[in-house]
């Protein structure tokens, strides 16, 4: 028994065992400490007699069994029963967890996700919540993700169990408005929190966080398996990620999308993700998420950048500015434009968008681009040395600067 | 005889695996490839994307999102082999299954085998997965 895939079957399990937990215990530490409690004893006997055939399910029966005999170990102070008794959980009652939890896996584990973000919490609290709970990350490596010490990030995550402990989450079955309102809750925790290691970059402690958004998604997806917008949500990321493998070069500055070497894109994230998308264009209800992934989709058929479809890209930039109206956005399909009729276009595009993003690196990065491409050399610098006092981590700067530096070299 | 080899596994834990998990499974799982390709039994062999990537179609009309079944286990991918009986089709199958231990192979036999017909069919394996 292979203790590696003993460790796997445990985070796989976690999710749906600690909602189920939660739902009898009503407690959040509670539910954690017996599934942590189960996870021991999983560990101690599971080598010994080969995995049950259904770990989740006797996570959870021992995971309840342990704790309401903690309970009553403190109440009568009666020595436990030997651990095989406890743990020897046959196949009768791996039945019974079956039909005690079947028809509540789904709801449990939504309920587990949606506490992590409900909406009195701030963005960074559910995010760090979401990866100690449902995740099972330690404390170390979050904070480590977060570049904030343990102890901030034990403090954190100590505020927030207090918070929604008062928030007084309902645990009778939601109905169908409120159960998709907390999916669409989810979805963003879940967006959040893949961005957070998106834009991390290769910094390779805050990189997983784009694996444990994406297994979260699947995890949704598992749940909900005809919301368009949670397969659009899951392409995208899948999309995204794929190109992580040629988004840096060797010293580590990011590679524009133009020039990154599409042999090293991942086939296997894209060929999932596209297979997504397909799934969700054919229920012709598009939603952000989709609108989003079709836009990498379309980075991702083509073989070069000379052979995307920019005027698709365009048009999908479009639905999504009507989706959400936001300056981002038309910054971005300035860059189709840019493409399709030229940096004269595109600039003229952006130019009302300098106030609303006056912070905002990105701005600056194509302002400059496009400036330098109308030989409008003066105006580019300006732009990028904005960009660059701007830019958000080193792999940023450097990127815009040796643009800067090249290109002034040449137009000189 | 024709028998194709099932691959089930539990699709959360084998698609969380890291890259490099994921290709040393793969690795292991090569050697054995490699070997059924010499020894002349190997027929076409798949890897399936997980279900959620999945639609089913009941009857004309209705298209599901998802798998045909909600299984703990899902259908990962399959091998179709030509060996001489049911014993032989176990050996290759406790082979694959050394190679890849928490997966559980389905051993069925094949009543009819369609070749394949693509004119641009592939030669080489192709990873799409």
């Amino acid at each position: 028994m292979d203790i590696a895939w003993i460790n796997s079957a445990l985070t796989a399990a976690r999710p749906q065992a600690v909602g189920a937990l939660l739902r009898y215990f009503r407690d959040m530490d509670r539910a954690e400490e017996a599934f942590q409690d189960a996870c021991l004893r999983a560990l101690k006997s599971w080598p010994e007699k080969g995995p049950p055939r259904d770990p989740t399910a006797w996570l959870i029966l021992v995971g309840r069994n342990a704790a309401l005999d903690g309970v009553r170990k403190q109440s009568r102070n009666t020595p436990l029963p030997p651990d095989e008794e406890i743990s020897d959980t046959g196949d009768a009652e791996s039945e019974l967890a079956e039909r005690l939890d079947g028809s509540h896996y789904r709801d449990d584990v939504l309920r587990l996700l949606f506490i992590c973000c409900h909406p009195d919490l701030p963005a960074t609290q559910q995010i760090a919540l979401a990866l100690r709970i449902v995740s099972g990350l330690t404390v170390v490596q979050i904070a480590r993700a977060f570049l904030v010490s343990e102890a901030a990030m034990e403090q954190r995550i100590t505020r927030a169990k207090a918070r929604i402990a008062k928030a007084d989450v309902p645990f009778e079955a939601p109905g169908p408005a409120e159960r998709s309102e907390r999916v669409a809750a989810v979805a963003a925790m879940i967006y959040l929190l893949f961005n957070e290691g998106y834009s991390a970059g290769n910094d390779p402690d805050r990189a997983p966080l784009c694996d444990e958004a994406i297994r979260l998604a699947r995890l949704l997806l598992r749940l909900f398996q005809t919301e368009p917008e949670i397969m659009g949500l899951t392409a995208l990321m899948l999309l995204q990620q794929a190109r992580l493998p040629a988004r840096f070069n060797a010293e580590g500055d990011a590679v524009l999308l133009d020039d990154h070497d599409r042999v090293l894109w991942d086939d296997k994230l894209i060929s999932e993700g596209l297979a997504l998308v397909d799934k969700a264009m054919r229920h012709n209800r598009p939603g952000p998420y989709q609108v989003q992934a079709a836009i990498a989709a379309t980075h991702s058929r083509a073989a070069t950048a000379a052979e995307t479809d920019w005027a698709g890209i365009d048009g999908l930039y479009l639905a999504l500015e009507r989706m959400q109206p936001s300056p981002v956005i038309t910054l971005n399909r300035a860059v189709a434009v840019a493409k399709l009729h030229g940096p004269a276009a595109a600039l003229d595009m952006i130019e009302p968008l300098e106030e609303l993003l006056a912070g905002y690196f990105p701005y600056f990065g194509a302002r400059g681009a496009f400036l330098l491409q109308l030989g409008r050399n003066r105006e580019a610098r300006a732009a990028f040395d904005r960009a660059i006092s701007l830019a958000g981590s080193t792999a940023e700067a450097t990127h815009i600067r040796r643009h800067l530096d090249r290109l002034m070299a040449e137009a000189v | 005889m024709l028998y194709t080899l099932l691959c089930y596994n539990k699709e959360d834990i084998v698609w969380s695996w890291s890259k490099e998990e994921d290709a040393a499974v793969m690795a292991k799982l090569s050697v054995v490839h490699e070997k059924l390709v010499k020894e002349g039994k190997l027929g076409p062999s798949l890897r399936l994307l997980p279900t959620t990537a999945a639609t089913t179609l009941r009857g004309p009309g209705l298209v599901i999102d998802g798998p045909f079944a909600e299984t703990k286990e899902q259908l990962l991918g399959f091998y179709v082999i030509d060996v001489e009986n049911l014993d032989a089709a176990l050996d290759v199958a406790k082979e694959l299954s050394a190679a890849n231990p928490t997966s559980v192979y389905e051993i069925r036999p094949i009543a009819l085998y369609v070749p394949e017909a693509r004119p641009n069919a592939p030669k080489e394996m192709v990873k799409v997965y």
